[in-house]
Order: structure tokens, then C-alpha cells, then sequence
């Protein structure tokens, strides 16, 4: 493997390559979200129940097609859309502490997206459009308190998104104690990141809204490239910084409000894949962005895997997990990133 | 000779201060110009309005007789090349990922390099003696390699036009020569037109063709060095003392500081 993904092969050899061994790695990972579970089953059996073989129990095939595929699918595409939006917000400002959680994206998601379930709308369009436009209050607001005064600092930033998602925790407190009936329980579920609630129609709504979002981000993986070597030589090779900047913004605001909408708030899943990534594979982008989609789909399902098997009884949070593995690979990097 | 680069009457201001001031000049095909002047002349805006990353108040630019405003951002990076003042230090490619970035302009929006791609990136390293450095992570490298790197990528451009801010600043002397004798290598060689900030007088006047001379956003004047670099014009300019006399390598003056003791002028 590390012959045919050496950085010094030529590139579409090795996008292929990994795609491939990746892909490979997503595969696996659904087979064993798709396998384990309070009743076990054996590969093979899952082999049998999805290929449609004839001697399978019918609740049993039940359970596999409505229960965990769907689980499996939204985990998978939760993973994707927080990896790749870690690998977006590292690569536009610069700094490999960026991610949806810690930037206050995904807290800002939940304000708007709480307030549209208090106010009983749909989940798509109503939650997920309020989700969106929290979202992006958020990234703008951290945006502006960590510039005003010098250039972005990247501790500011940082510290700027803590502060927003310390206020948006807030408000979310203040709106469930002012909330009195059974919703509660599911507010505070979700709050802690949860993909229980999987549902095949809406996932197939969120498939559908994600995948124009990678397609377009794809399309942009030369200009994450270019932008890293800063404004003036970006726009001297062609680049429109502006337009560029602005879109990668927007598209993935609006992918980590959409999925937060059906996963809650799950922290720095947008730390581990890009970095493994990029610790294995190097910088190029045009790499990294598939290799983030099908790498951190392939993670949230493990990581759902986990919390749903560790406990003896029921199931935890898959956020628990995350935040787990999530938190202390961040402060290795703000220790490695302040040398 | 057909004109790389005419600008006309090329206003700039931030805010109310005006830092370009109706500056016109012309530069051929395959020329060496350097524009030098004191701290805050408009140097570096009038380059980057050259480069199209500011659009200035008012006036025109054209490039190779065509108006920059009708430049697409690609068109116009496949014929001006630039090598900021100031470049990221933090960056994560290997010195052949960042000249080989020098090909996009030139490429479709999802195409890959190619083989013909990696050999001009290939000959854009050789040529500024960074192959070597090939697989080295820019941030490892020393600021003289670094600026050559950048070079190379601007070459890797294959431009009509070549901008530099200030290539040779904090560099060595070694280094300074290196860069200066490449830029007259890549203008004989290739025919490509060479535009620098500096602010080495001496260098400048050894090197250029023209010299454009800037204060305060005008022009004080545009010439041979031998035309510009005249004791009234630099004194005129830069307030200090200077002796200038010539340069014992080649009929061009030579610059000398002269410091308050050594002021034996009346």
C-alpha cells in the first residue's frame, strides 16, 4: 500500500488507489453496522437478507432493512458531511483546529434547528431551513468577532467558536426548560448526537440534498489547493477568491445544518479523518475530498457501532464516542499547531 | 516592438489617500523594468493592479494590447505570472506539488496534470535550481529556496509577463544574484517581459533596461538607468545624500550612501 499511494506517483493513479481501498474500508464497516446489533447476525446471513435469499426469517429481514440499513446509511453520510466539512473549514481559514463543532457551526444548526421543532414544522423543509440559516449566522458571527481588529488569529477563531457554542448551548437550555412536554426527552437525546432516528424516506431526502453539495465541492478541490499558498498567488493562477471562498462556505453550512437536523450535535468528528488523511496521503485536495467522503462515512458508522454495542443494555449516544476519540486528538493539534 | 504591458493614467486610492497618482509608462516585449522608489510610493499597488488583484480608480492597463478588464481571471493567469512580496510560510505541498500548482491556469476545471505538465514543471525547477528540493515540503526549506521555488512556479505559468515584488528582499548577496541573473535568463531566452519592485539601486541599474522611478504615487521619471539614476532626481526623491558615479563593470551609475560624517558637501 504504500508503494501505489506514495506522494510521488502520479495523482490520478493514486486518488484512484485510495478511493478504491477506502471504499473497500466503507464497505466493510456497513457489513459489520449491518451484522451487529442486539440480535446478532453472521455475515453471511446479512449476505443473504440483502441479496434477497429465499430462507431468511422475515423479522429478521425486517430488522436488517428497516432498522440498520438506514441507520447505517445516515451514519455514513453524517460521517461524510462532517469530515469533509472539517477538511473545507481547515483548508479556507487556514487552520487545522477548524471544524463544524468547534467553529460553532453545528451548535448554531441546533438553535435553529430546536426552534422549528418547538414550533412543531416539518423536518424537511421547515427544521432544516431554520438549521440553515443558524448555521450560518454562526459561521458569520465567529467570523467577524475573531477578524475584527488584526488579521484572523488562529487561536481567536477558535476561542471565538467556543464562545458561540457556549451561547448557543445556552439558548438551547433556556428553550427546552421552557418546553414542557415529551419533546424534552427527545431534544436532549438528540442533543448528545444521535442516529437512532433514521428513517428511510427522510434519508433518502437527505442523500439526495448531500450529494449535488460533494459533487460541488469536488468540483473545487484545485482551488482549496491553490488557496492554501494565499490570496494574492491563488488569484494570480486563475482563482476567483471571492466566489470560491464564498461557495465552499455556504455549501457546507448548509450540509452540516441539513445533517445536524437528523443527527444532533456531533463533536470533532471533523478532526479524525481529514488528519489521518492528510498524515497518510498528503495535502492535495483533490485527494483528500473523496478520501474525507468515503473515510468518515466508514468512522461514524464504526463509531455508531460502539455506542450502540458497548453498553449491556440499550445504547448510548454515538456523540459520547466521538467526543471521546474526538476531544483528545484536539488538543494534540492545538499543542502541535502553538509549536 | 510590440508592447507586454501599457498603462495609462492609472489612479489608485485607499480611502482619500491617494497612493497611485495618473502613472503611465510602457513596457516591450522581452524588457527588464524595474520600478524603484522610496517606502510607500505605490510600488506595490501599482502591481497589483498590473496583476489584476485590485481594480484601480480610474485609468487603463493593457496587456499585451489587450485591456485588462477584458481578461478572463485564467486568460490573464496564463500570461502574467506573479511573485508576491510576501508569501504563506505554512504550506503543507512539497516544492513539486506548488510549481506543478503553476499548470492550473492551463488546465480544465477537473483535468489532472499530465505528463507534458510535469515536464515544464520539471524544467521550471531545473531551471531555478530547486530540483533537487523536489519531494521537500516548502515549509522545511531556507527563504532563498523558498523564493526560488516560487519562482519556478511563476515559470511553470509559461507567462508572457513576469511581475516580482521585491524578489531580492532579505535575501543574501548570492541569492540576490541568482534571482536578478534568472529573471535575465528567462527575458533573453524566452522573450519574456520582466517587471520588478526593487529596491537595490545598484542592482537595478545593472540589470534593467528601463527604470521607472516612483514618489509618492507619481512618477518622477522613466528611462535607461543612466537617464534616471542622476544625483538631482535620486536627492529630489529619496531626501538623502547620495553619491552617484559609474560603475566600474558596466557604463551604468553606481549608487553610494552617504552617511552624516562622511557629508562633506557644503
Amino acid at each position: 500500500m504504500d508503494v501505489a499511494v506514495s506522494r510521488h506517483r502520479p495523482l490520478l493513479r493514486r486518488i484512484f488507489t485510495i478511493t478504491l481501498l477506502l471504499g473497500l474500508l466503507l464497505a466493510l464497516s456497513a457489513l459489520a453496522g449491518l451484522s451487529v446489533g442486539s440480535s446478532g447476525f453472521t455475515v453471511s446471513q446479512v449476505f443473504e437478507i440483502l441479496l434477497g435469499g429465499g430462507e431468511v426469517e422475515p423479522t429478521m429481514a425486517d430488522i436488517v432493512w428497516r432498522i440498520r440499513l438506514p441507520r447505517v446509511v445516515l451514519a455514513a453520510l453524517v460521517g461524510a458531511v462532517l469530515s469533509l466539512g472539517g477538511l473545507v473549514f481547515q483548508a479556507l481559514l487556514r487552520n487545522p483546529l477548524a471544524e463544524p463543532y468547534i467553529l460553532g457551526i453545528s451548535g448554531g444548526a441546533a438553535v435553529g434547528a430546536i426552534i422549528g421543532i418547538l414550533m412543531g414544522l416539518a423536518r424537511f423543509p421547515g427544521v432544516s431551513l431554520l438549521a440553515f440559516a443558524g448555521s450560518m449566522a454562526t459561521v458569520l458571527l465567529v467570523l467577524v468577532i475573531s477578524s475584527v481588529g488584526t488579521a484572523m488569529r488562529k487561536d481567536s477563531l477558535i476561542l471565538a467558536g467556543v464562545m458561540v457554542n457556549a451561547f448557543c448551548s445556552s439558548v438551547i437550555m433556556f428553550l427546552v426548560s421552557l418546553t414542557q412536554d415529551s419533546r424534552i426527552h427527545n431534544i436532549l437525546f438528540w442533543l448528545m448526537g444521535d442516529l437512532s432516528m433514521a428513517d428511510a424516506g427522510q434519508i433518502r431526502m437527505l442523500a439526495l440534498t448531500l450529494l449535488p453539495c460533494f459533487a460541488l465541492i469536488l468540483v473545487l478541490s484545485r482551488p482549496m489547493n491553490l488557496l492554501l499558498m494565499g490570496e494574492e498567488m491563488a488569484e494570480n493562477m486563475g482563482v476567483n477568491v471571492k466566489v470560491v471562498s464564498v461557495a465552499l462556505l455556504v455549501i457546507t453550512s448548509f450540509m452540516v445544518s441539513t445533517a445536524v437536523c437528523h443527527s444532533g450535535i456531533l463533536g470533532f468528528v471533523g478532526l479524525v479523518m481529514p488528519h489521518l488523511l492528510r498524515l497518510g496521503f498528503g495535502p492535495d485536495h483533490r485527494l483528500l475530498v473523496p478520501a474525507s467522503l468515503l473515510g468518515g462515512g466508514a468512522y461514524l458508522i464504526i463509531c455508531d457501532l460502539l455506542a450502540r454495542s458497548l453498553p449491556a443494555q440499550g445504547e448510548m449516544p454515538v456523540g459520547v464516542i466521538t467526543a471521546m476519540i474526538g476531544a483528545p486528538l484536539f488538543i494534540v493539534l492545538l499543542q502541535r499547531s502553538r509549536q | 516592438m510590440r508592447e507586454a504591458l501599457a498603462v495609462h493614467n492609472l489612479t489608485h486610492a485607499y480611502g482619500n489617500r491617494l497612493v497611485v497618482d495618473s502613472v503611465s509608462f510602457g513596457v516591450g516585449e522581452g524588457e527588464f523594468f524595474i520600478v524603484i522608489g522610496p517606502n510607500g510610493s505605490g510600488k506595490t499597488t501599482l502591481v497589483k493592479a498590473v496583476s489584476g488583484a485590485i481594480r484601480p480608480k480610474s485609468g487603463d492597463v493593457e496587456i499585451l494590447g489587450r485591456p485588462l478588464r477584458n481578461y478572463s481571471r485564467r486568460a490573464l493567469a496564463r500570461s502574467v505570472a506573479l511573485v508576491p512580496q510576501t508569501a504563506p510560510t505554512d504550506v503543507p505541498f512539497t516544492v513539486e506539488e506548488v510549481v506543478l500548482m503553476g499548470r492550473s491556469p492551463h488546465l480544465g476545471l477537473m483535468e489532472i496534470e499530465r505528463r507534458r505538465d510535469r515536464e515544464i514543471a520539471r524544467r521550471a525547477m531545473e531551471f531555478t535550481h530547486v530540483e533537487h528540493l523536489a519531494h521537500r515540503r516548502l515549509d522545511e526549506l531556507s527563504h532563498g529556496e523558498r523564493q526560488r521555488v516560487l519562482i519556478a512556479r511563476a515559470v511553470c505559468q509559461q507567462p508572457r509577463l513576469i511581475l516580482l515584488d521585491e524578489p531580492t528582499a532579505s535575501l543574501d548577496l548570492a541569492h540576490q544574484l541568482l534571482v536578478m541573473d534568472l529573471m535575465e535568463d528567462l527575458r533573453s531566452r524566452e522573450g519574456v517581459s520582466v517587471v520588478m519592485v526593487s529596491h537595490d539601486l545598484n542592482l537595478a541599474c545593472l540589470y534593467a533596461d528601463r527604470l521607472l522611478l516612483m514618489k509618492q504615487g507619481r512618477v518622477m521619471s522613466v528611462g535607461t538607468p543612466g537617464e534616471v539614476v542622476v544625483f538631482d532626481t535620486l536627492e529630489k526623491t529619496y531626501g538623502c545624500v547620495l553619491l552617484v558615479d559609474e560603475n566600474p563593470l558596466k557604463n551604468v551609475p553606481r549608487v553610494t550612501l552617504v552617511p552624516k560624517g562622511l557629508n562633506r558637501v557644503p
